[in-house]
């Protein structure tokens, strides 16, 4: 056993479907023990099988019995007795694995009627944007390639595209759900494990579906009202070089509230800073990266919408400072 | 059975091509035709697994820069539409062009010139993909391209249409070998092999034709609507003007899941054939083999919904299409159950083909149990779109459909050559094809486990996939080592194997009755069969005179009794299938750019078809059939 904790050990990652931290890819990491525990015992029965044929017949190398009917007969005999136990193993094993499947089935969606807070998640070709119910004012507080679940709590994803088919999947959370222009999609999710993880688009959707990913954060509802109230506030009002400079070049396609920036074509950068990753988890957040990827979008994520403005190095300096500072 | 020389004499004056080019391009024997689809077939396998090796070289390292997000998308989408549509689908049409006039004991095809015609027009669809990845419009979706991102939005340029119109050349081609292979089966069967004796590889091919024919229409249905929304915005798949992107996956799956039993089922027919040859005794439990062919067939268009569990359907039609795909263990098991019965009770000898057959169950089972685990609604939330789905089917297809089918190519290979393929480099090829493979494949289950999506081109450092991924690169680098091999070892083979002579397996059915490499009329005689393992049963095979050896003919029997009918004449060779699949192309290549070329390109087409179909004198005829013996 030891080398197989290890091997699980070694499999256990921000984004791994072997290491649940919610429900239900808790529900779905134990149908995957039985599924693998029945196919193995099927496996090693087929290969039994195998092995026994090969032996027999090295047995049987020096005798002549080939097309020998009498002794094909009485062997063929005992083989057609053998045929319905074989057919009704195999039924009896997928009996076992398709009520199995069905049960977990069942407890995915066993959570709907009672969601407690809804989010609604939307794909664009290449990133996510993420807009929470705001209780008070029953309106979305909106954010990007970032999501935040309470700990324990059940929470309804409603999942659109804008453009494209994506696929939604943070595999330690749950399993994915595909973005369908034209439909709407509900997952709820029930996050038990605190921590970050990782979430990516599964459905391929263009150039860049390999920088499609998000993160997640599990965290307990203290901290999570917490994080809920300070996205809700609007930014400070924009003042300085850097403020202007991006009312100028970027405004027409990224919002930041309180700041007079209300583009929708790209992420919503109120708290831009306070993320953990950008452009869409193609790097961490820092000031260097925040200037970098201003200057050569193409050259970071190759077929990217975001366009490189021409700024002079000063404002290209001064914009990424004025990002770093909304938190 | 060597026909008196006056007799093969007169045979070859009717039968021979006329030499050089021109005989290359009318020839109608369906032994060239073959041929031809299989060079073609395995020259694209070559070309594809060399794809194949470059984009797993990319993945070997995170953030790997060999290969930038446009070429690895079109080396993956070139590689999928290659194999699935140009390789795998032909290959098998190809066998049965081949072996199924030389297994029935008939001169021809009961349509030679569609076997032609079949033929050219694939090659149409080979030339479409590939000339247009010479010249950079290489279709870069993938080989199912789903709108709306293949839709006119957001797919400019012509690459999505190249794509559906190789489909179209192919899927016709298809439906052209299907319904030959389909009436040949059921109509010139020998005299006396009744359905209940027909080998299992009929039936195989049978069944597949059959499904071809029943599933083909969905997806050229389904990619003339996609040209049609591209080219005169027809919004079948545009939501925004109540199309249904879901539509297009619907109508895809009911041909696609199919698909993968069309490639399957015939693979089940040379995994039966060898099984039977080797282990020296006729197989076990024919009829179970058949009852689960036609299973497999019927199943096949019942659970096309399980490539759809993450698009957020019904809930109840997932437990039924859950149930549905998992039924398919039973009489795929059942099979299984049969070969390996069939070896433990025979004397087996591990001759190369044999070697295949073993290393087709080790391989196939598992892919057949990760089937399982996809076919769950639940769980293929975890595994669809990701590694585990990509070593899933390259499983089933690789080792449920490549292995059989490298298997029955060192069988019949004699048949075909007349010479012996090397068996010591036959067994190293096959060493290091199965095991390159398990080394290259198996570690995907786990990075799909661990989240890897299918269909990236690169990805961050500190997932801990890149140590699997070296595995698997270094595991597909020995697989294509072992092709190498294998490819030497036939064109070697070729010039230098031992002489074959006619039977050299001892093998039970009728294609081993006449000379090694058959001669283009194949049998000298019409045979009478009256058991499943002819060539078995009788010490002197029983034959049938009567069809004329002046004119080109061969015979009609009844559907179920194999009851001699009639005498029919079978076409001789022929310009006319190359110029209907020009004029075909010219047709298909131009609806690309405008409506019009369907209304101006059916001009030419109904003017190679006037052709070909041109009256001529000499009808069918009857007349009495004697039975030699």
């Amino acid at each position: 056993m030891p080398t197989a904790g290890l091997l699980l050990a070694g499999c256990a990652g921000p984004q791994s479907a072997l290491d649940p931290g919610g429900d239900q890819a808790h529900a779905l990491f134990s149908l995957f023990g039985l599924m693998l525990w029945v196919s193995g015992a099927i496996y090693a029965v087929v290969l039994a099988g195998l092995g026994w044929a090969l032996w027999r017949a090295w047995r049987r190398r020096g005798t002549d019995a080939r097309r020998d009917a009498t002794l094909v007969g009485g062997v063929d005999a005992r083989l057609d007795r053998t045929l319905p136990v074989v057919a009704g193993a195999i039924v009896l094993g997928l009996t076992v694995l398709i009520t199995g499947s069905f049960f977990a089935d069942r407890a995915l969606f066993a959570t709907r009627a009672a969601p407690a807070l809804e989010v609604r998640v939307t794909g664009h070709q290449w990133w996510w944007r993420v807009q929470y119910r705001d209780r008070v004012s029953d309106g979305w507080i909106e954010t990007a390639n970032e999501l935040h679940l309470p700990q324990g709590v059940t929470v309804r994803l409603v999942l659109n595209s804008a453009d494209v088919i994506h696929s939604f999947w943070v595999p330690n959370v749950a399993g994915k759900l595909d973005m369908v222009p034209g439909r709407t999609n509900r997952l709820d999710v029930t996050a038990r494990r605190p921590g970050w993880y990782r979430g990516q688009c599964a459905e391929f959707c263009g150039t860049q579906h390999a920088h499609m990913a998000f993160a997640v954060k599990v965290e307990p509802p203290a901290a999570f009202r917490a994080w809920l109230a300070a996205q809700a506030a609007p930014a400070a009002p924009a003042e300085g070089r850097g403020a202007a400079a991006f009312q100028a070049t970027c405004a027409a396609c990224h919002a930041i509230r309180g700041a007079g920036a209300a583009g929708r074509a790209g992420p919503d950068l109120t708290h831009v800073a306070a993320r953990r990753t950008l452009a869409a988890g193609a790097l961490t957040m820092t000031r260097g990266n925040l200037q970098g990827w201003i200057a050569q979008p193409k050259a970071i994520k190759p077929g990217t919408s975001m366009p490189a403005i021409p700024l002079t190095p000063a404002d290209a300096d001064a914009v990424a400072t004025y990002l770093a500072t909304l938190r | 059975m060597i026909p008196d020389l006056d007799r093969r004499d007169r045979l070859s004056l009717t039968w021979r091509d006329p030499p050089g080019w021109w005989g290359f391009l009318t020839t109608v024997d369906h032994k060239r035709i073959a041929a031809r689809y299989i060079v073609t077939a395995l020259l694209l396998l070559f070309l594809a697994g060399l794809l194949a090796l470059d984009m797993r070289w990319q993945l070997s390292w995170a953030e790997n820069d060999r290969m930038g997000p446009q070429l690895y998308n079109e080396s993956f989408s070139l590689h999928g539409s290659t194999m699935l549509f140009l390789v795998s689908v032909p290959a098998m049409e190809a066998m049965a062009l081949w072996l199924v006039p030389l297994m029935l004991g008939q001169r021809n095809m009961a349509f030679p010139r569609l076997g032609a015609f079949s033929y050219w027009l694939y090659l149409g669809g080979v030339l479409t993909l590939w000339v247009a990845h010479a010249l950079d419009v290489t279709p870069d979706l993938g080989w199912f391209e789903y709108p709306p991102l293949s839709g006119p939005n957001y797919a400019p340029g012509h690459r999505a249409d190249i794509w559906a119109q190789m489909i179209t050349f192919t899927e016709v081609a298809a439906l052209c070998a299907s319904v030959n292979v389909a009436a040949t089966i059921l109509k010139m069967r020998p005299p006396g092999m009744t359905l209940a004796r027909m080998p299992v590889f009929l039936w195989a091919m049978l069944v597949a034709s059959l499904m071809t024919i029943l599933s083909m229409p969905a997806i050229m249905l389904v990619t003339s609507m996609l040209i049609a929304d591209r080219l005169v915005s027809t919004h079948f798949f545009a939501p925004a003007a109540n199309g249904d992107v879901l539509l297009f996956q619907h109508l895809f799956w009911f041909f696609g899941h199919p698909e993968v039993y069309i490639i399957f089922i015939p693979a089940t027919g040379f995994v039966s054939s060898i099984v039977e040859t080797f282990a020296r005794r006729r197989l076990f439990g024919h009829h179970v083999l058949v009852l689960a062919i036609l299973a497999i067939g019927c199943l096949a268009f019942g659970l096309w919904v399980h490539h759809m569990f993450a698009v957020g359907l019904p809930r109840l039609g997932n437990d039924f299409y859950t149930a549905a795909s998992m039924a398919i263990a039973v009489p795929a098991g059942l099979q299984i159950f049969c070969w390996i019965a069939t070896m433990a009770t025979g004397r087996t000898w591990l001759a190369t083909p044999m070697l295949w057959v073993l290393g087709f169950v080790a391989t196939f089972v598992l892919g057949g149990l990760s089937g399982v685990m996809t076919a769950s609604a639940a769980l293929d939330l975890q595994l669809t779109d990701s590694y585990f789905v990509v070593a899933h089917f390259h499983y089933v297809l690789v080792g449920g459909a490549m292995f059989p089918l490298f298997g029955a190519f060192c069988y019949w290979y004699p048949k075909a050559t007349g010479r012996m393929m090397s068996e010591r480099w036959g067994r190293v090829a096959f060493a290091l094809i199965v095991g390159g493979f398990n080394l290259g494949f198996a570690p995907m289950h786990l990075l799909g486990l661990m989240g890897m999506p299918r269909r990236v081109y690169t990805y961050p450092a500190g997932m801990g996939w890149e140590g699997l991924n070296q595995i698997a690169t270094l595991g597909s680098a020995i697989a294509v080592a072992g092709g190498l091999v294998f490819v030497a070892n036939a064109l070697l083979s070729y010039w230098r194997g031992a002489p074959a002579g006619a039977d050299p397996w001892g093998a039970s059915t009728l294609e081993w009755a006449g000379e090694s490499p058959s001669p283009p009329w194949n049998l000298a005689y019409t045979p009478v069969v009256d058991s499943l393992t002819p060539l078995w049963d009788s010490p002197v095979l029983r034959v049938m005179d009567g069809v004329a050896i002046e004119r080109r003919e061969v015979i009609v029997t009844s559907v179920v009794d194999a009851a001699p009918l009639y005498r029919q004449k079978s076409a001789a060779p022929s310009i006319w299938p190359v110029v209907a699949a020009l004029a075909v192309t010219a047709m298909f290549l131009g609806s690309i750019f405008t409506p019009w070329a369907i209304a101006a390109g059916a001009l030419p087409i109904a003017a190679a078809l006037t052709g070909w179909f041109w009256p001529q004198r000499g009808r069918a005829t009857t007349g009495p059939l004697r039975v030699r013996s």
